[in-house]
């Protein structure tokens, strides 16, 4: 991506932070009335300072910077709720820089870092270092999930209050369930009396058990173990019925069985204080793209059938399904060069995440309002953000980006540290111009 | 103290527990304490209200103040205390509780004072033995000396307990003293109030009549009295709150969230106290608190105890 240029975010407010900027001929989507006008956007000082049809370059002082969009889409910056980051102990696989210029590349203007890292984010100080890392190295808004348990072991309550103070944004376990449900009462009862939001891998290990893709008819004549989607849904029961016990906020970090929507619309109509993400790539693929033991498609939860994918989108499309996440986990070739059974399941997803999500716009599986809404005003209301949307004095994190433009997934070009992108040469329409984070522009395609 | 000769005012053959006494029945107790302060700050501090009676201390769980202070109440009123050495007897090699209460009453003790970790223990007890039964603590249910010897205290610092706040905080989950408190000072007519983290409150205790809060300083706003419970060592560790560093910076009592409370707020606890784990020594040791008095109190209760419960020992 040579015609790209990324800019680090400058951390002191220069002059340059007052003169405005006004990004016009523009087609604003607003997630949060899933509506679409032609207009401008003005920002100064970080912030979004108007917004809509009167904003245009006839009408604007001459010390405004001005941006052309040219009819491009302007929405707010993407939130993604689940991503591996790497940093602290994994940095070979990726590091808080790396994984943010994708994320600027990919329209995503905050992170949320998962907590199994080595060591995993379970004390105040890590936290801490996370969020010193983010604003030294990072291009885009990185903030911290915390450990729900001590040492991410299922046993015994993180210190939630104390992680929460240091910065942490929700708290996790990353991909890893708590299987004693004992356990996850008494955390769930605790993070309640935070107001933290409990975000959960719902993976029953046990059923799950030595299995490396979907189970049913693929799975068998490939000779692989299958993994039914009975996994997903008996942890996710349990978690509800937990959430209904305690209280607790609750969000599924992933769904991508019927099974589980069936789980997650009964406990929203029992008007229970909980929420679900989807991953892109189960909105996309399905297990046949696995093809012959392709294992940049070996994910955690697997690729499901068409059929669970096709559920997957409607619940997205009805809202169901709150946010979508990139889930990206960079793996290396030395764990993804390996036999199915063998490699490390995860794919890398912060860059490619929105074209691949307008996929499903061309195809008219679902509205782009919809889409942008998953990935902007959704994540921000579930995580009490205040970017995420498009509002007067809402923080001026804004991707411009042209939903038509096509190109070819080249691997070499992505800016992740790894490229294991089940999107390897995929043909793609959409594509990010400009991404910028409180107003300044931290990545422009050139 | 008593006339003999009417109907005795305490009504009760055993003190098993505060529920079950009527707000007459506590404050006669309390009234009685009262006078037996003054047996313990004399240099001649012998009675002979139970001259020639039995007390046994069996203390299935390892106690300092508690039996410590009846064995002196029951000294000062002319009684002969045994203490019971649970731990090196019969009961170490497999003897049921009913049995010990089976070979304790054939040695024809008068009063029975017992600690069991179980709730309902002593319950049990006091149904198989032909003597007085009084309940020194069983398992996270009651140990109502402790709530009479709170109340004694507050008392004779507030002048009264109807219409104060009192907001007990900690592991209300594993407390009988908290029990207790609760429903003594909700019979005497105190607002009270329990403060803890969701995983050390007992589901369902808002319909014992408290307020219940989860957070200090709402907790403690407007309070008179500020109760603090022992967080026991093996409940720091992760199972019920993450760690005693968290547990002191959002719940232990220290400076800053007694400032929440009312200014003449006064502070207690039971004991043995935590130092750093749920309360501040500066709290613990300060002008605000009652924590010394509570222990001269005990002694004066539980004299008080053993004199009301002798209105209705045989020959009595």
């Amino acid at each position: 991506m040579a015609e790209s240029e990324f800019r680090v975010k400058s951390s002191s407010t220069t002059a340059i932070a007052h003169r405005p900027l006004v990004l016009v001929n523009a087609r604003l989507i607003d997630p949060a009335k899933l509506s679409e006008t032609m207009g401008g956007v003005l920002v100064a000082d970080g912030l979004i300072r108007d917004f809509g049809p009167a904003i245009a370059s006839a009408n604007l002082p001459a010390y405004a910077r001005i941006i052309d969009c040219g009819g491009d889409c302007v929405a707010p910056g993407l939130i993604d709720m689940w991503a591996f980051i790497g940093e602290p102990g994994a940095e070979h696989r990726e590091t808080i820089a790396t994984a943010t210029m994708a994320a600027a590349a990919g329209g995503i203007t905050t992170v949320l870092a998962r907590p199994d890292t080595n060591p995993p984010v379970d004390e105040a100080a890590v936290v801490d270092f996370l969020l010193r890392r983010a604003r030294d190295t990072g291009r885009v808004r990185v903030l911290p999930l915390a450990a729900l348990t001590a040492g991410l072991d299922g046993a015994e309550i993180a210190e939630i209050g104390l992680l929460q103070l240091a910065g942490a944004v929700a708290f996790s376990d990353g991909a890893r369930a708590i299987r004693n449900a004992r356990v996850m009462r008494r955390v769930m009862q605790y993070a309640r009396d935070f107001d933290a939001l409990v975000i959960h891998y719902a993976e029953d290990r046990d059923l799950a058990g030595e299995g490396v893709m979907n189970e049913g008819e693929f799975a068998s004549r490939l000779g692989l173990a299958g993994i039914p989607r009975e996994a997903e849904a008996i942890m996710l029961d349990r978690d509800i019925r937990l959430a209904n016990l305690t209280g607790a906020r609750y969000h599924a970090a992933l769904v991508t069985t019927a099974l589980s929507l069936d789980i997650i619309a009964k406990a929203k109509a029992d008007g229970l204080a909980v929420t679900c993400a989807t991953s892109i790539n189960h909105l996309t693929l399905n297990e046949n793209d696995i093809g012959d033991y392709r294992t940049f498609l070996k994910l955690a939860p697997p690729l499901r059938h068409e059929d669970e994918r096709r559920a997957i989108v409607a619940a997205l499309e009805s809202g169901l399904i709150d946010a979508v996440v990139s889930d990206h986990n960079p793996q290396d070739v030395e764990t993804k060069r390996l036999p199915f059974t063998e490699a490390e399941a995860g794919a890398i997803g912060l860059e490619t995440m929105l074209s691949a999500g307008l996929r499903l716009v061309h195809s008219g599986e679902i509205p782009l309002g919809r889409l942008i809404a998953a990935m902007t005003i959704r994540p921000a209301e579930i995580l009490g953000l205040s970017q995420g949307r498009l509002e007067v004095g809402a923080p001026a994190d804004l991707i411009r980006f042209d939903p038509d433009e096509p190109f070819v997934v080249d691997p070499a070009k992505l800016h992740s540290r790894c490229k294991n992108t089940p999107f390897d040469e995929a043909r793609m329409e959409g594509k990010v111009k400009l991404t910028m984070v409180a107003g300044e522009i931290v990545f422009e395609a050139k | 103290m008593v006339n003999p000769a009417k109907e005795p005012a305490f009504p009760h053959r055993h003190l098993l527990g505060i529920e079950g006494l009527s707000a007459q029945d506590i404050s006669f107790l309390l009234d009685l304490a009262e006078a037996a302060i003054e047996v313990s700050r004399q240099v001649e501090k012998k009675r002979s209200t139970l001259r020639g009676r039995t007390l046994i201390n069996l203390f299935f769980e390892a106690s300092t103040r508690t039996q410590a202070s009846f064995e002196l109440a029951g000294k000062r009123l002319g009684a002969d205390v045994m203490n019971m050495p649970v731990a090196t007897s019969s009961v170490k090699k497999g003897e049921t509780l009913i049995d010990t209460a089976m070979t304790l009453n054939a040695m024809r003790p008068d009063i029975i004072v017992v600690r069991h970790a179980q709730a309902g223990a002593v319950h049990l007890l006091a149904k198989k033995v032909d003597c007085a039964v009084v309940n020194a603590g069983d398992g996270a249910h009651e140990h109502p000396t402790q709530a009479l010897l709170d109340a004694l205290t507050i008392r004779r610092n507030k002048g009264r307990i109807e219409g104060l706040t009192a907001a007990i905080c900690g592991d209300i989950l594993h407390s009988r003293v908290a029990r207790s408190n609760i429903l003594l000072l909700s019979a005497l007519g105190a607002r009270v109030r329990v403060v803890s983290p969701s995983t050390l409150l007992p589901p369902g205790i808002e319909r014992m009549g408290v307020e219940v809060f989860r957070d200090m300083r709402a907790g403690l706003e407007g309070a008179d009295i500020v109760m603090m419970l022992r967080l026991q060592r093996e409940r720091m560790q992760g199972g019920y709150v993450p760690s005693a560093k968290e547990y002191f910076r959002f719940f232990g009592l220290d400076e800053a969230k007694l400032c929440f409370a009312k200014p003449d707020a006064l502070v207690m606890h039971p004991g043995p106290i935590n130092r750093g784990v749920e309360i501040d020594s500066a709290v613990a040791d300060g002008p605000r608190s009652l924590i010394r008095e509570q222990v001269e109190m005990g002694v004066a209760v539980r004299i008080a105890v053993l004199e009301a419960l002798a209105q209705h020992l045989p020959n009595g």
